[in-house]
């Protein structure tokens, strides 16, 4: 065995904060690096004396938090414009029920959608940052919170029109929707899986048996390719705008994350499939 | 999944880009040098036909059908510095800009051309000359710093005028937008009811009165952004005044 130093700096002010003098074991950091909670001072590249940079993040909260609190909103106000809450439409509509059986449909499929992400946030994803800062969450609320309502309340609206070609535009985007979620949900645990070898065996995903993660074949991030395609057959289930513009607006955002996921991947794995694109198979 | 919390990303960002970018080439800067001196040039021309309109007339009243096609013009024209930022030849912030950009466009068509009745009013003289002087004053300023040649009264100008103008555009930007309202509501202008096959509506009216609420929160922060960059731009003359 043999101890270190440790002294710690503020990150702005460079002044010493504390000096810890016989260091066992502890967490480390190398310049501009944030740690992760579990990293060992010992492994990692400093000498027998340690500076630590502490930063003051403000607010923060734990992922699974943050995403219980982005989806609970979504989930529950749908639900009210369903069943057509008083005050939220006129008053003769009050607590109705819409005629149309495309309305409560698409009230399931919401609702399965949002279920299905609570579920997963809980029992399948693992988080590799401890946290999010709280402003972030406000806005990422506000976002989900917002765009759910304002899509509930079109097509649960007492002067909602069903779809231009009917049952079968309604059953087609049925079909293509629950697909996607399964798609979605196999992503997903494939993912869960890979994460649980822990750093030593960092592979990238392939595909398996399940024919929805034959995606992989093509895309880097097929969790993020179905997720535009549930969100598409819900726009083409309910013929709505402000839900197709919500769609739009999901795809712009996930092809960011998707890029640099796959950028990520390119520059980590010398030897990462070249047909794979990011989101779009062999468009995007 | 992978979304950045931020940090200090702004000042990070700010040193990256100040080591990658060397500033606009040859061709770009002598492009922007036209560039300016011809906004310059097109809002010289908007302020003296003000004057001129306002001689001839004897009033303020309707001076806005004098520069009606100039205003259009060049205050559209400025939407290419969206693109000048986007390209890189401008190191601003595409969306800043774009913002700045879009909302004076917006006022120029979506509302004082759009709805006929405002166009006499008081109040959008109030900002067609808050906004004359003030961008006179700024492309100026662009001009000299492209030339590097910035007069000092210039660039106080340019930090200086902006605590009168800038107030006094919002409110003539206000009252216009308030004046329009009720035209809007009866024509129902720009607005699309329920139902419709695309199960969506837009009510203009409530659009521009969430608009003008929208200039609770960003009129105080861009007026007091701007005096704290009064203050770093500017400051300094009390530095060399200071006697130990």
């Amino acid at each position: 065995i043999f101890f270190l130093q440790v002294e710690v700096l503020d990150a702005k002010t460079r002044e010493q904060l504390c000096f810890l003098d016989k260091v066992c074991c502890f967490c480390s950091y190398t310049e501009g690096k944030s740690l992760r909670d579990d990293e060992i001072l010992q492994n990692l590249p400093v000498g027998t004396t340690a500076t630590m940079y502490f930063k003051d993040l403000g607010p923060q909260l734990g992922w699974t938090m943050v995403f219980l609190a982005e989806y609970i909103g979504p989930l529950l106000s749908y639900l009210l414009f369903y069943f057509r809450i008083p005050y939220f439409y006129s008053n003769r509509y009050a607590l109705s029920s819409s005629p149309h059986p495309v309305v409560t449909l698409a009230c399931v499929c919401h609702t399965f959608h949002y279920t299905k992400r609570l579920i997963e946030t809980i029992f399948v994803h693992r988080f590799s940052h401890g946290t999010m800062p709280l402003r972030t969450i406000v806005k990422n609320c506000a976002y989900y919170w917002g765009f759910s309502a304002w899509l509930a309340y079109y097509i649960n609206h007492p002067l909602y029109t069903p779809p231009s070609y009917g049952e079968l535009q309604v059953n087609y985007a049925l079909i293509l929707f629950v697909m996607c979620e399964m798609g979605n949900f196999s992503i997903h645990l494939t993912l869960n899986k890979l994460r649980g070898d822990g750093p030593k065996g960092r592979r990238f995903p392939m595909p398996n048996k399940n024919p929805f993660t034959w995606l992989f074949f093509f895309v880097s991030c097929p969790n993020y390719t179905y997720e535009v395609g549930a969100w598409v057959s819900f726009s083409i289930m309910t013929q709505c705008l402000p839900v197709a513009f919500y769609t739009l607006l999901g795809f712009i955002q996930m092809t960011i994350w998707a890029k640099g996921k796959h950028r990520a991947y390119i520059r980590e794995f010398k030897d990462y499939p070249s047909l794979r694109v990011a989101i779009i198979p062999l468009i995007l | 999944m992978s979304a950045a919390a931020s940090g200090t990303s702004k000042a990070a960002h700010g040193d990256v880009a100040a080591k990658r970018k060397k500033g606009p080439g040859a061709l770009a800067t002598a492009y922007l040098v036209i560039y300016n001196v011809v906004m310059t040039a097109g809002w010289l021309v908007i302020a003296v036909g003000l004057v001129r309109a306002y001689l001839a007339r004897g009033s303020y009243h309707g001076l806005y059908y004098s520069i009606e096609k100039p205003l259009k013009f060049f205050q559209t024209g400025a939407v290419l510095e969206i693109l000048h930022c986007a390209v890189g030849i401008v190191p601003s912030s595409v969306v800043l800009t774009g913002f700045q950009v879009m909302s004076r466009v917006f006022l120029t068509w979506a509302v004082t051309h759009s709805v006929k009745e405002v166009q006499s009013e008081d109040s959008v003289l109030l900002f067609v000359t808050a906004w004359t002087v003030t961008e006179i004053i700024r492309y100026s300023f662009y001009t000299f710093s492209l030339l590097n040649h910035l007069p000092y009264l210039i660039k106080w100008a340019r930090y200086t005028f902006f605590i009168v103008l800038y107030p006094m555009g919002v409110t003539g930007e206000l009252l216009t937008i308030y004046a329009a309202l009720p035209y809007v509501q009866k024509t129902g202008l720009y607005s699309v009811t329920l139902p419709n096959k695309y199960n969506f509506s837009f009510d203009y009216y409530t659009f521009l009165i969430l608009i003008m609420i929208s200039y609770i929160p960003l009129f105080p922060q861009l007026y007091f952004h701007m005096i704290r960059q009064r203050k770093k731009v500017l400051g300094h003359i009390e530095d060399y005044g200071k006697v130990e």
